[in-house]
């Protein structure tokens, strides 16, 4: 009884018309095939990326302590008020904001200059490229502790060169001073981040268009008059682009800072991202520190979506 | 057939009067520069930046091939004057720094591979299919793009411990892509959404699938585009330093940059092994890069910025 039922089943199968399933099955396949390419990407950047956001968030409104099992009370905006009175915080956030104003146009301007040299043909062109780029592939750590050595107190480099220019040895002991171990921090990010604005103008300078530039030529326009008025328009995504994104970097400043001075003396060259990770991860504060990452993630965001939004409104000017 | 051959060839014929067209448009003269006596000193200038930026890394591989009593002197010595190798051994010897290099190999490369995959997979969604959300979608992915790697330190810490993740390897491995992931999407979807629709067309003709598609036709015509996702990837994880030093505590499974910080202790810095190892750390970073330097040009160019 039982194998004449399926017997009969499998006779008559198909009860829509013939083909509409399989149509179905494949209108279903092409409707999840995109959301199934993305599922794995988007797992582990929920996980690791969205989740942390909120949960930094979310962390800042409690006294969050690591150890499991302990109260961790509900403080409201406490963690939010207390960065406000907080003397320390303010030279952290003074510093991190004149490495922005010191690294971020010089990069910019050095950048541009380097692409502007090499964009045409020059003997050895390929090479300068490769040598400008070569600092951005370095790493942090390493070039952190080459700039310590050459500005240590006794037997560096930066000292020995002063001295013959002075005539008589000269003692700095730049990292362990406020404002040279910050142009310290200054010069190891300028120089390591020149060569990152350097290949962005590069390929931006390679699309603009040779004729435009030519016939400004042919009509008798001067070379800055013709760089004001074609190639710097013609670039200027990219330098919104490059802005927006060293700005970001800017204010994410850490390896540099924590092996060259170490935020010392006291504190005195220590950057916001510096003091949230002393916070959190020396004195237990994960809260106070996540308010900070917080509150800094907003102001970035905030940023550069202004600093966008600026740039296209001179764009339509 | 032969109108078939004919018009291969004219296309054929089309395509190289635009690529001299091209050529003959962004090969310089008339440069962005109208006065040739620039040249001379354009050279000068590019010289002077050149040798700026290699300079300190020239200096410390001359210190790492300095003895002790040279790297310490007071008067600071250019060139080895008693080349040695003694820092190289020391720093290969000591401190298991060959098992950091290798457990910086492992994550790095680690890495490359689940970054390149799940971003290609992402990419190829996002570039060749039209579904619901796509751009909403496609912005969340491109918002940690202002959100990077130090300020989610915290939580990212906090998640470890809960994954039991702290203090392995395939963690770093996770967290590294997870973070290199929105910049790979962001690239590899301009240069899929670039190849043709109809080679597409003709590939699923002959039966093939999405993903046949993807590894047989847009991975191979994309390839600088994920040369430069995999150049960047790698040193991403070959250098990055606070989540390593955050989530790893035992020696054994430090990476190198992390390693280095074995050389100096409270009173003593022994620079010289230290910068023989800072040589070794960079050695593969250089050389990737000038493996995928032919690549990097155009994939900067029409990836990087539209």
């Amino acid at each position: 009884m039982n194998t004449t039922a399926e017997v009969g089943l499998e006779q008559h199968p198909v009860v829509d018309p013939p083909g509409a399933a399989s149509q179905r099955r494949l209108r279903m396949t092409r409707i999840a095939t995109p959301y199934a390419l993305l599922l794995p990407a988007a797992l582990l950047y929920g996980l690791f990326i969205v989740y942390p956001i909120l949960r930094q968030f979310d962390i800042s409104f409690y006294t969050w302590h690591i150890f499991p099992g302990v109260h961790n009370p509900f403080v409201g905006w406490s963690n939010y008020a207390k960065i406000f009175h907080d003397p320390a915080i303010r030279t952290a956030a003074w510093n991190t904001l004149l490495f922005l104003l010191f690294t971020v146009p010089i990069q910019m301007l050095l950048g541009l200059i380097a692409a502007a040299l090499l964009t045409d043909r020059l003997p050895g062109r390929g090479l300068w490229r490769a040598l400008i780029f070569l600092p951005v592939v370095t790493s942090w750590v390493v070039v952190s502790y080459v700039f310590a050595y050459i500005f240590a107190q006794q037997g560096g480099l930066a000292n020995a060169v002063l001295s013959v220019f002075a005539g008589h040895a000269v003692h700095i002991d730049w990292l362990a001073q406020t404002w040279t171990g910050n142009a310290v921090i200054w010069l190891v990010s300028i120089w390591k981040g020149v060569g990152w604005s350097f290949i962005m103008f590069l390929a931006a300078l390679d699309g603009v268009p040779r004729d435009l530039v030519e016939s400004g030529r042919v009509d008798g326009a001067s070379e800055p008059r013709i760089w004001r008025h074609v190639v710097i328009p013609n670039i200027r995504p990219t330098i919104t682009f490059v802005l927006v994104l060293l700005v970001i970097g800017a204010s994410q400043v850490f390896t540099q800072v924590y092996i060259t001075t170490g935020g010392g003396p006291f504190g005195s060259t220590g950057v916001l991202l510096t003091y949230a990770y002393q916070q959190a991860f020396s004195f237990f504060n994960f809260s106070y520190a996540a308010a900070i990452a917080s509150l800094m993630a907003v102001v970035v965001l905030g940023l550069s979506i202004m600093q966008i939004r600026l740039m296209r409104r001179n764009d339509d000017a | 057939m032969s109108s078939f051959a004919l018009k291969d060839s004219r296309s054929l014929t089309k395509d190289r009067l635009a690529r001299e067209e091209r050529r003959k448009r962004t090969s310089t003269q008339p440069g962005l520069f109208g006065i040739r006596s620039w040249k001379k000193s354009r050279l000068v200038m590019a010289c002077v930046f050149g040798l700026v930026s290699v300079f300190p890394l020239l200096y410390m591989l001359s210190l790492s091939f300095q003895p002790t009593s040279d790297i310490l002197t007071s008067s600071p010595v250019l060139v080895p004057t008693h080349p040695t190798l003694q820092n190289y051994v020391q720093a290969w010897s000591e401190n298991s720094f060959s098992r950091f290099f290798l457990n910086s190999l492992l994550v790095a490369v680690g890495t490359v591979v689940v970054t390149v995959l799940l971003s290609s997979l992402a990419a190829f969604a996002f570039a060749r299919y039209r579904f619901p959300m796509k751009e909403v979608i496609f912005y969340i992915f491109l918002a940690a793009l202002a959100v990077p790697s130090v300020e989610l330190i915290i939580p990212q810490y906090l998640l470890a411990l809960k994954l039991h993740m702290t203090d392995s390897l395939p963690g770093l491995v996770l967290i590294y892509s997870s973070e290199n992931l929105p910049f790979a999407i962001f690239l590899l979807r301009g240069f899929f959404e670039a190849v043709p629709k109809d080679l597409e067309e003709s590939f699923r003709l002959d039966g093939a699938g999405s993903l046949r598609v993807l590894s047989r036709l847009i991975a191979p015509l994309s390839a600088p585009a994920l040369a430069v996702v995999a150049m960047f990837t790698f040193n991403f994880a070959w250098e990055e330093f606070v989540v390593a030093l955050t989530l790893i505590n035992s020696p054994a499974h430090r990476t190198l940059p992390i390693g280095l910080n074995f050389f100096i202790s409270e009173h003593t810095t022994q620079w010289g092994p230290l910068f023989a190892g800072s040589v070794i750390a960079t050695l593969p970073s250089v050389a990737v890069y000038f493996i995928s330097q032919r690549w990097f040009q155009r994939g900067v160019s029409l990836g990087g910025i539209r």
